[in-house]
């Protein structure tokens, strides 16, 4: 398959898989601990994972997966204010397919629906703004999350739906900004990260400048990744390069779709549409400042928030899960005490057994190979 | 007869505007006349023309084809009624074939329920149970006995079936989940995934256009045909709801074995491979209505793989994984990246991710 395939060839990966061996001996020698370089985006994850690249690195470089499933990393309460909202008899609620499966403290959207809640699957924030059209009579309000990725087409969907004057359509706002949680990593006293794989996507909006300050401040190299496997490996490379060089840079690997500059039209949409909240909660980080956006007062009739009563209680984390430290880089997900028993993809617990993006239900899914591979050490 | 008569005294195109309407289970005449007019007429053979409560069988008969009689049942509710490549009476006529077929019976006879409901055109029904009849007769099977429900607007979507089989495993055959051994190889009869992409394109919310088709066909032949050159295979499944992934961690784990596949053998077509590239889907766990996994011992493979694909529903057949002894209770894939993964059992429903 063409423009797929070149990212998958398995003689580049080995060839890129040598001179990582290498760089990572060089890099690592001297030191107690192997290389730890955080993935920021779940789609960065899932690729790790769906690939197996994680049992193709050498042992001294080990990947932390860090906070870029917005899915995952949506608190409990919010979902309930989701649910809430899709409960309303004359609401039509539309969402992403794997936000349907995230557990409120009640329920899930898709536990709403078999309730008989009005939850519909969509796959753009425009085909939400379709069913308004179609259904002058009910109120059809769009789960929005994600990051600066998917915060554009929200934005442009809010100014068609101006454009044409549709008055029942609205958004219940959940987007996140990816800087503010990358420092407040970084911030951590526990803190043992040595490199970043920066997310593409998110990047192909934003651009390169915003995160100058992970190297300037913090001096940890960042590369801009794209989502293949090749992808992932020449990027692991050029974080090794750098260390190896002493350098702490911005680079951009994924240069077939990320410019320096960010894409100017999004970033325009996004800005006209959404201001910085405060404080926006996270499952399993707690509250980071400015990390969420919410619609300006301007685009008010827009906003379910505003339109509706929700109930907006806060629910803590179940006092077992330790994603906080997962998140961070100072737990492995098996080392969590309720991984894999009380905490499983049919009942998540904590945010990152979620959705498939999320480390621990990558982790379950596809990675239990670990433990394979020690038990045959062990006997062998 | 009567009915026949003032009935065909309706223009056809008032004919075409026939609808199901509650009167048509209610057991009175009209319901009389759809079970003579439509079903009994499209389906037509002689146990179900003298439309007794049962139909009745030869003990005689059925002793002589083998020593065990197999039953299954199996209900269809597929969402659109019609897609690419076949229809819901076509699913659920070779749905429960294949699931016989794939214990090493012979299928022969299938009972079939329908519930409809009230505002169902009864062109739409007459479609169906002529499909039913076409797939039916491609196996040599008969439908022999029936029911018909007609449910209120909204009690169910337009049009369900439940079909139940019988057939007959020959001595000597004994499929099972639990006989995988170290050294068997993985079969497949084709490209896996369709039915599902098929499905998913024909809902029509996607904006996405294909020539992707179902792949829904009856499998009972390729097994008989697979049986006659290696009766003892050891364990045969239909990958329906699930996908492949499902049917082999049902082998890994009844037998206590690991599955290990190759990712580059498994045949999977370039449009569904595309659909699930965008919609970020794993063609694993993408259903099938018409492909098979067979557990063969190795020294059988090269017979099994030449009757197969000298069947064009076993055309595209390949070889795409071994059984070892661990880990015990695994699926592995090697990927075509060069790197292994664990391939789970599917928790949910597949659901396109967010980003």
């Amino acid at each position: 398959m063409k423009y797929v395939d070149e990212f998958r060839d398995p003689e580049q990966a080995q060839k890129l898989l040598e001179n990582i061996s290498v760089l990572a001996k060089q890099v690592q020698a001297g030191k107690d601990r192997p290389i730890h370089i955080m993935e920021v985006c779940g789609g960065h994850t899932h690729t790790i994972f769906r690939y197996g690249i994680k049992q193709m690195l050498p042992q001294e470089i080990e990947l932390v997966h860090g906070p870029g499933c917005p899915v995952c990393v949506l608190p409990m309460g919010r979902v309930d204010d989701c649910v809430a909202l899709a409960e309303h008899p004359e609401v039509i609620l539309t969402t992403f397919g794997d936000a349907m499966r995230v557990p409120g403290s009640q329920k899930s959207l898709l536990q709403a629906k078999a309730e008989g809640a009005d939850v519909r699957m969509v796959y753009s924030p425009t085909d939400a703004l379709s069913i308004a059209r179609k259904h002058p009579e009910k109120e059809v309000v769009f789960f929005a999350l994600g990051f600066e990725t998917t915060m554009p087409s929200t934005a442009l969907t809010v100014l068609q739906a101006e454009d044409e004057g549709i008055k029942n359509f609205s958004l219940f706002c959940n987007h996140i900004t990816i800087i503010p949680t990358i420092k407040a990593i970084l911030d951590s006293p526990d803190l043992q990260l040595d490199g970043f794989l920066g997310p593409g996507h998110v990047s192909m909006i934003i651009g390169q400048h915003p995160y100058l300050f992970i190297a300037d401040q913090y001096k940890r190299p960042l590369v801009i990744a794209g989502f293949e496997p090749l992808d992932i490996l020449q990027s692991i490379w050029m974080i090794l390069n750098q260390m190896k060089e002493k350098r702490h840079e911005i680079e951009n690997q994924y240069g077939r779709v990320v410019q320096n500059e960010g894409n100017h039209n999004a970033l325009k949409a996004i800005e006209k549409v959404f201001e910085l909240r405060e404080h926006f909660e996270w499952r399993g980080l707690g509250s980071i400042e400015h990390s969420g956006v919410r619609v300006r007062e301007g685009y008010a009739r827009y906003d379910a928030e505003r339109k509706f009563s929700i109930p907006n209680l806060k629910i803590a984390d179940p006092k077992s899960c330790q994603c906080g430290e997962v998140l961070k880089g100072t737990l492995k997900p098996k080392e969590c005490k309720v991984f894999g028993t009380t905490c499983t993809p049919e009942t998540p617990l904590g945010a990152l057994m979620v959705s498939t993006e999320g480390a621990c239900a990558a982790y379950y899914s596809y990675g239990r190979m670990d433990s394979f591979e020690s038990k045959k050490e062990a006997t062998t | 007869m009567s009915s026949h008569t003032s009935k065909s005294f309706i223009p056809p195109v008032a004919r075409k505007l026939q609808t199901i309407t509650l009167a048509h289970g209610s057991g009175g005449k009209a319901m009389h006349d759809l079970i003579e007019d439509v079903i009994v007429k499209s389906f037509d053979n002689p146990a179900l023309a003298l439309l007794e409560d049962q139909a009745r069988f030869d003990l005689k008969d059925l002793v002589s084809l083998g020593d065990r009689l197999a039953f299954t049942t199996d209900s269809y509710v597929v969402d659109p009624l019609f897609f690419p490549g076949g229809d819901i009476g076509n699913l659920a006529v070779n749905g429960t074939i294949n699931d016989l077929a794939v214990g090493g019976a012979v299928p022969l006879y299938l009972s079939c329920g329908f519930i409809l409901e009230e505002g169902l055109p009864l062109e739409t029904l007459r479609q169906i149970t002529a499909s039913m009849k076409k797939e039916a007769d491609k196996s040599q099977v008969s439908i022999v006995t029936g029911d018909t429900k007609v449910v209120h607007r909204g009690a169910a979507d337009k049009l369900f079936i439940n079909t139940a089989g019988i057939g007959i495993i020959p001595k000597g055959i004994n499929i099972a989940a639990t006989r995988a051994e170290p050294g068997d190889m993985v079969l497949i009869n084709g490209f896996i995934g369709d039915h599902g992409a098929a499905i998913l394109e024909a809902r029509g919310d996607l904006a996405l256009r294909s020539s992707i088709k179902s792949d829904c066909q009856s499998l009972s032949s390729l097994v008989q045909a697979m049986l006659d050159v290696c009766p003892d295979i050891h364990c045969l499944r239909d990958a329906t709801r699930g996908g492949i992934a499902t049917v082999l961690n049902e082998f890994a784990q009844s037998s206590n074995v690991c599955i290990k596949l190759n990712e580059k053998d498994i045949p999977l077509r370039h449009e569904v491979r595309g659909m699930c590239e965008i919609l970020g889907l794993d063609p694993l766990y993408l259903a099938n209505e018409g492909k098979l996994l067979a557990i063969v011992p190795r020294e059988y493979v090269e017979r099994v793989m030449e009757a197969m694909r000298l069947l064009p529903e076993g055309q595209y057949s390949a070889v795409i994984g071994e059984v070892v002894v661990a880990p015990e209770k695994r699926v592995l894939l090697k990927t075509n990246f060069g790197g292994e993964r664990i391939v789970d059992m599917m928790v949910g429903e597949q659901l396109p991710r967010i980003c």
